[in-house]
């Protein structure tokens, strides 16, 4: 499918351009590429989104654009200058607000905005009037005095972005500055920078892991592995497809088996999960029927319009040809009806005097899929922590599998899996001594862990690189040996904290896939995650944010919930902006 | 002249995260503060009270006046074993570290025979504190054959007086003090620097610095300038506790003492930021830092060992330790004054080594990732 | 269980084996440094620096010069020729010894009357001084014995050092280092260990594991022990074999002391470990225990030398017990039964951290 933008502006409009960049990085194994011969061109005076998965090369584009990184090969012109010769010059006129916000902690707002001053040349004179521009357009005027550390990651953002302004630049970089922040301040983030692009005629290049928010920016780049998949408006992505992308219903069967057995329609090239229906993307253009699917008679299917998501999934999977189908994990079924397994009363976590996690009532049922949803910080580690015995809980009752396995023999932890965040394993270990090691952890040994081996590297497809450093793997292929590790003794209850971020929207599919088989089979799962419509997987799920639990029941009810004058809440997104303004009001 | 003001921006934000985070302070003041009361009065070569066995076989005036002797003096502290067995046990017990053994025919043998009826023996295991001992115990022998003779009106061949300059009581302590400054302040000055700017990298923030207009000539400076100031003043507190505390004479200026420590804080700071430069990934630079400083300034520094006794290949060695230069240089200046031909070549070896390790931080530090 | 202890132990073998870092740290550095160390860190002299101002110029004056530069310790730099002289060659450190022989030397001799030697030290090094003194007083009370034949005096006190007769003090230095560098690698090890953990966030996967801490603990110190035994044994092979220091006693003592000893620093090392939360944490605790443990052990300067207050509170560093075990068991030939008053100190210590370390594992994890 061509993915190419036909109209193409003059050339004096661009303000950065790059031809055939090349960077590569050395690893244990050798050369890895991050950019691969990658054309990329700025235009002047409007939001341009670097789109991509982690991995993608985006924020390796990013310091090559500011002179941080030294390209292997091509040309990386910024406003007219050549960045490999004069970067001193580039980073004279360019801001760049790199991933944590570049912020020092231990200094208070008004002290990191003095220093970014100095640093920027910003005359002594100009600087009270500045600085009460951006503060007023932040929000942050009432905060100057508090410590940079001590805000919270919303907050931190927009100073990030106060300090790479102040001092009004010609191109703003911005790398991922939405990533794990709430959905009330990506709003206002996006607001704040479409207003400045409007005021000032700045040119900004985002870069952003999220799909979604590439509707947002009035031309896109889409990087994958390093390479430029396409190029254009945002809308150019999905035209393609127009007349390929249904939602489908199907009453009285589940959501989650409806999905599984779309996908294995070799007619429907994508099935996912959106509120109760199951959004499709044909592989042809053939309009599909109740029969050509091989649905009941009562399943109806509507059109819907495509998204930008569905161009990039379309366009990947394309590339990579036929898909093996639908990831079945072949787990033996777990024992037991539909109880609660996993639950807490009035759980309550503190350190120091601030309430990581409060008043929090869990239940959760055997088989079911669990979702803990909020920002950074919102209290989902530390509830994650507790329930696994980590943490000892600062008040309250836990109980996981009937114990509290904190104080529960060590035994006990043998019916649970845990899947930690970033995907930990032991990176200069193989991915067959991970598995290895994690089984005979569990207690594994001889043929029943040779024959759990076989089968975690069958049914993760990592055979293929089993003797491969795991350190050096791919982040979709470390997600899947760290929940293959989670596997090896066929647990109960799963935990799972922040499993898809950053891995790409193929591999958050297939994970899916893998915890509808797990569900299947009666194996309780507890997911965390900041990705709002991952949320539509989960069977149940409970928004937090601030520690709080804001909303607690299926993805349906938590939208009729938020419903307000104009009706329920599209998407979960919108119900948590809902949920967080009305509580703000109400405070 | 914006110039100016980023490094000053630069600098003020270093102290200001100095004041905020501790850690910093505690290890520029507090650790030679607690460092050097620790080994200043831990580490001594002075043996005194050594334990010593004395068998009598035939007690007589002559015995006694010996004995007498030992009891004076203040490196020994005699007990009296009945036989040569039960003094041997005692010494393979370390309850003693050696023992004096008069013979029955001691005073026999004054008299008509070459060979003394004197034996002593000594644990030779820790062959430093044994050859002390040996060495107390000639100067009591030296003494008490002295009053002897003076008693039949002979004389010696040959008397011996010696003098011990810059030190007449011997105190291992004054010169083990003032190298204890260099060894501490080498490793502050590796430590202070390699670890902030880990931090730097580690926060993020470094990669923010680059790409404002600032040069990485500034953030240097702005690093080099906060962390020299608290050196300082770790050095300040650490010759201050010397003076007063340990009371070690100062005999040079002052000044020619601050202004060498400064020369030499530069390289210390140097070597730090060198490394930390040098290796980008940080937990592979604090092991360096660790490595290269802490046993070589001990071992390798003429801190505690003569350098001059090594073979040549390892002497050689030695010229890469910067405290080297600064221990003779304040070793002089304390012990023996401004004594400008020892001050001189050591101070112009550090300031090239301050040269050469800044030299590299610029070379080497590009405001670039790779 | 033991299976899933050694699983773990592999496992950290592995992790510690693999990684070029520690790799960097543990295995090349201890080598080069046993040999530079023990040919650098000794108390004997030699080539000392001497000068002769002889005033006198006699024969008999000549002939004691002659007895210094016949001594295989001094090494003559200068003749001074004039008194003002002495002063500067001392300050600026041309010689450690000036030998001053005044005029009037030879005729007090020969008229019965002592000849006066004047001996002036440089005392900046107050330890090298009074070591020169002796070797100087050596050589001259050999020129008095000459020079008196028929005397009815007596001589020096007959000197034996036992186990070390000829006083090196490289016999003592060398076996000391042994135990500075195991103790070394050894925290190198394990504090780095948890600390690696957290840090790249495998020790709550672990911790969620049916181990318990105790397990945990055993599987991350078998690592410690293995690496320190392998390491110490080089070491001494080097110490043996290159530096040509006895090893009188027997190598199960030795090895014995050296399994407490290894157990102390691996509780420590993992005790500083389970408290960091990065490895350049746990760096920094195991070098802030590294520098006082190793200054005030014994191993350059005696622990007798210390203040009573200090002497107390060495009980707490197990290296203070492992040197004397290693000189005792190196020089001395000691037996296990002398030396177990130093073994059971380092086996408490060890218990006590390790204990210590287990309950902290599943504190700090904030």
């Amino acid at each position: 499918m061509p993915l190419s933008d036909v109209a193409v502006p003059p050339a004096s409009d661009v303000v950065l351009s790059a031809q055939g960049l090349t960077r590569r990085f050395a690893t244990d194994t050798g050369l890895s590429t991050a950019l691969d011969a990658v054309d990329i061109e700025v235009r002047r005076g409007q939001v341009t989104g670097l789109i991509g998965p982690d991995g993608a090369g985006k924020t390796t584009f990013m310091r090559l654009a500011c002179g941080l990184l030294r390209a292997d090969a091509g040309t990386l012109t910024v406003l007219g200058m050549d960045v490999a010769t004069e970067p001193q010059s580039v980073q004279a006129e360019v801001r760049y607000m790199p991933q944590r916000f570049g912020l020092y902690e231990d200094l208070s707002v008004a002290e990191n905005l003095a220093l970014y001053a100095d640093l920027q040349g910003l005359s002594p004179a100009g600087r009270p009037a500045r600085y009460g521009e951006l503060m007023q357009m932040t929000g942050l005027a009432p905060f100057m005095a508090r410590l940079a550390g001590r805000l919270s990651g919303g907050m931190k953002q927009k100073l990030g972005v106060a300090c790479a302004l102040l001092k009004p630049p010609r191109l703003l970089l911005l790398d991922e500055p939405t990533v794990g922040v709430d959905p009330v301040s990506r709003r206002e983030l996006w607001a704040i920078v479409d207003r400045m692009v409007q005021d000032t005629g700045t040119t900004v290049l985002v870069s952003t892991a999220y799909l979604d928010e590439a509707e947002r920016c009035a031309e896109v780049i889409v990087l994958h592995e390093g390479r430029v998949i396409g190029t254009g408006k945002p809308g150019s992505f999905s035209a393609g497809l127009a007349g390929r992308t249904f939602l489908v219903a199907a009453p009285g069967v589940q959501r989650r088996a409806l999905a599984t057995s779309l996908q294995a329609s070799a007619k429907i090239l994508d099935a996912v999960i959106q509120g109760d229906q199951v959004r499709i993307i044909t592989a042809t253009a053939d309009i599909p029927t109740t029969a050509t699917l091989g649905l009941a008679a009562s399943s109806t299917i509507s059109p819907v319009a495509p998204r930008f998501e569905d161009g990039f999934v379309v366009h990947i999977k394309e590339s990579r040809g036929p898909h093996a189908g639908v990831v079945d994990l072949a787990m033996r079924p777990v024992a037991g009806g539909r109880e609660v397994v996993i639950r807490t009363e009035n759980l309550e976590r503190r350190f120091g005097d601030f309430h990581a996690v409060r008043e929090l009532d869990l239940a959760v049922r055997r088989g079911e899929v669990f979702g803990l949803l909020g920002a950074n910080g919102a209290g989902k580690s530390t509830t994650f922590r507790m329930l696994c015995g980590l943490l000892p809980p600062s008040g309250g009752h836990i109980e996981v599998a009937g114990v509290d396995l904190r104080t529960a023999p060590a035994e006990a932890r043998a019916r649970i899996g845990y899947m930690a965040q970033r995907f930990s394993l032991y990176g200069n270990l193989t991915v067959r001594e991970n598995l290895r090691f994690f089984a005979s952890a569990y207690g594994l040994s001889g043929a029943l862990r040779t024959e759990r081996i076989d089968w975690a590297l069958a049914q993760f497809e990592l055979a293929d690189h089993a003797e491969a450093g795991s350190e050096s793997l791919p982040l979709g292929f470390k997600q899947r040996l760290a929940m293959a590790a989670a596997l090896m003794h066929e647990p109960e209850i799963l935990f799972l904290d922040e499993p898809t971020s950053g891995v790409d929207p193929l591999a958050r599919r297939d994970f899916w896939q893998r915890i509808n088989a797990l569900a299947g089979a009666g194996v309780t799962v507890l997911v965390t995650t900041h990705f709002m419509e991952e949320a539509e997987y989960c069977d149940r799920l409970a928004i937090m944010a601030a520690g709080r639990v804001l909303a607690l029941g299926t993805p349906a009810e938590i939208k009729a919930q938020t419903a307000d004058e104009t009706g329920p809440a599209s998407s979960l997104e919108e119900a948590f902006i809902r949920l967080a303004t009305s509580g703000a009001e109400a405070a | 002249m914006s110039d100016n003001r980023r490094v000053r921006g630069l600098v003020r934000k270093e102290f200001l995260q100095i004041l905020r985070d501790p850690s910093s302070i505690a290890i520029a003041f507090l650790m030679p503060v607690f460092l050097l009361l620790l080994f200043g009065y831990g580490l001594s070569l002075d043996a005194e009270h050594v334990p010593l066995a004395v068998v009598v076989e035939k007690p007589s005036a002559e015995t006694a006046r010996f004995t007498g002797m030992l009891q004076q003096s203040r490196y020994f502290s005699p007990k009296d074993f009945a036989s040569m067995r039960d003094a041997e046990l005692a010494l393979r017990t370390h309850e003693v570290d050696g023992i004096v053994h008069l013979r029955a025919s001691f005073a026999a043998d004054l008299k008509a025979q070459r060979e003394s009826g004197i034996q002593v023996i000594v644990n030779g295991v820790d062959a430093n504190t044994a050859r002390m001992v040996q060495g107390y115990l000639g100067s009591v022998w030296a003494l008490w054959l002295e009053q002897r003779l003076q008693a039949t009106g002979q004389a010696p061949v040959v008397s011996i007086d010696h003098r011990i300059w810059y030190n007449t009581a011997v105190s291992s302590r004054n010169y083990l003090v003032p190298g204890l400054i260099a060894v501490i302040m080498t490793l502050i000055g590796a430590l202070l620097t390699a670890l902030v700017m880990a931090r730097e990298w580690e926060r993020g923030t470094m990669e923010a610095l680059m790409v404002t207009p600032v040069s990485m000539r500034e953030v240097l400076l702005g690093k080099l300038i906060p962390y020299f100031v608290l050196g300082m003043g770790g050095m300040v507190l650490s010759v201050a506790m010397a003076l007063w505390l340990f009371h070690v004479p100062l005999r040079g200026s002052a000044v020619v003492l601050f202004a060498s420590a400064a020369i030499f804080l530069l390289a210390a700071l140097g070597m730090g930021l060198a490394i930390s430069i040098t290796a980008r990934n940080q937990f592979v630079a604090g092991l360096a830092a660790i490595i290269t400083t802490f046993l070589p300034a001990f071992m390798l520094s003429g801190f505690i060992f003569d350098i001059a006794s090594a073979p040549v290949a390892v002497q050689a060695v030695t010229y890469l330790v910067a405290a080297r230069y600064f221990i003779a240089i304040i070793q002089t200046i304390f012990l023996a004054g401004n004594i400008w031909p020892v001050i001189l070549p050591n101070a112009a070896a550090l300031l090239a080594m301050a040269g050469v390790f800044l030299g590299i931080v610029v070379a080497r530090s590009r405001k670039r990732l790779d | 269980m033991l299976r899933r202890i050694l699983a773990l132990a592999t496992k950290e073998f592995l992790a510690i084996l693999k990684d070029p870092r520690s790799r960097a740290v543990v295995i090349v550095p201890p080598i080069i440094q046993t040999l530079v160390f023990g040919y650098a860190a000794t108390f004997d002299l030699n080539h000392v620096a001497y000068a002769v101002y002889d005033a006198d110029r006699s024969a008999i004056s000549r002939e004691l010069v002659e007895r210094f530069r016949g001594s295989p310790v001094f090494l003559e730099n200068k003749m001074i020729a004039a008194a003002g002289d002495i002063a500067p060659t001392v300050d600026r450190r041309e010689a450690l010894l000036v030998v001053r022989l005044d005029p009037g030397f030879e005729r007090n001799i020969l008229a019965g009357r002592s000849g006066q030697v004047q001996l002036i030290i440089d005392g900046r090094n107050s330890n090298t001084a009074l070591i020169v003194l002796n070797y100087a007083r050596e050589v001259i009370n050999g020129f008095a014995m000459s020079r008196q034949p028929d005397q009815t005096l007596p001589g020096q006190p007959v000197v034996r050092a036992w186990f070390n007769p000829n006083l090196e003090s490289r016999w003592f230095i060398v076996p000391g280092i042994i135990g500075i560098l195991t103790l070394l690698v050894t925290m190198m090890v394990t504090a780095l260990s948890v600390a690696r953990e957290r840090e790249q966030g495998t020790f709550d996967q672990l911790l969620v594991t049916p181990l318990r801490p105790l397990d945990i603990l055993l599987g991350k110190s078998l690592p410690g022990l293995a690496i320190g035994f392998v390491e110490a044994t080089v070491m001494v092979l080097i110490v043996t074999l290159w530096f040509g220091v006895p090893l009188r006693g027997s190598p199960w003592t030795l090895y014995i002391g050296l399994a407490a000893f290894l157990s102390s620093a691996i509780g420590i090392g993992l005790m500083i470990s389970s408290l960091s939360v990065t490895m350049q944490q746990g760096l920094l605790g195991a070098f802030l225990f590294m520098v006082p443990a190793i200054l005030l052990s014994g191993f350059a300067t005696p622990v007798a030398n210390m203040p009573e207050w200090m002497q107390t509170l060495t009980l707490t560093n197990p290296l203070r017990y492992f040197m004397v075990i290693l000189r005792g068991v190196f020089v001395e030939g000691a037996s296990l039964r002398v030396l177990w008053p130093q073994i059971w100190p380092m086996l408490l210590i060890g218990s006590l951290t390790l204990v210590a370390a287990g309950r902290l594992f599943r504190r700090r994890l904030y």
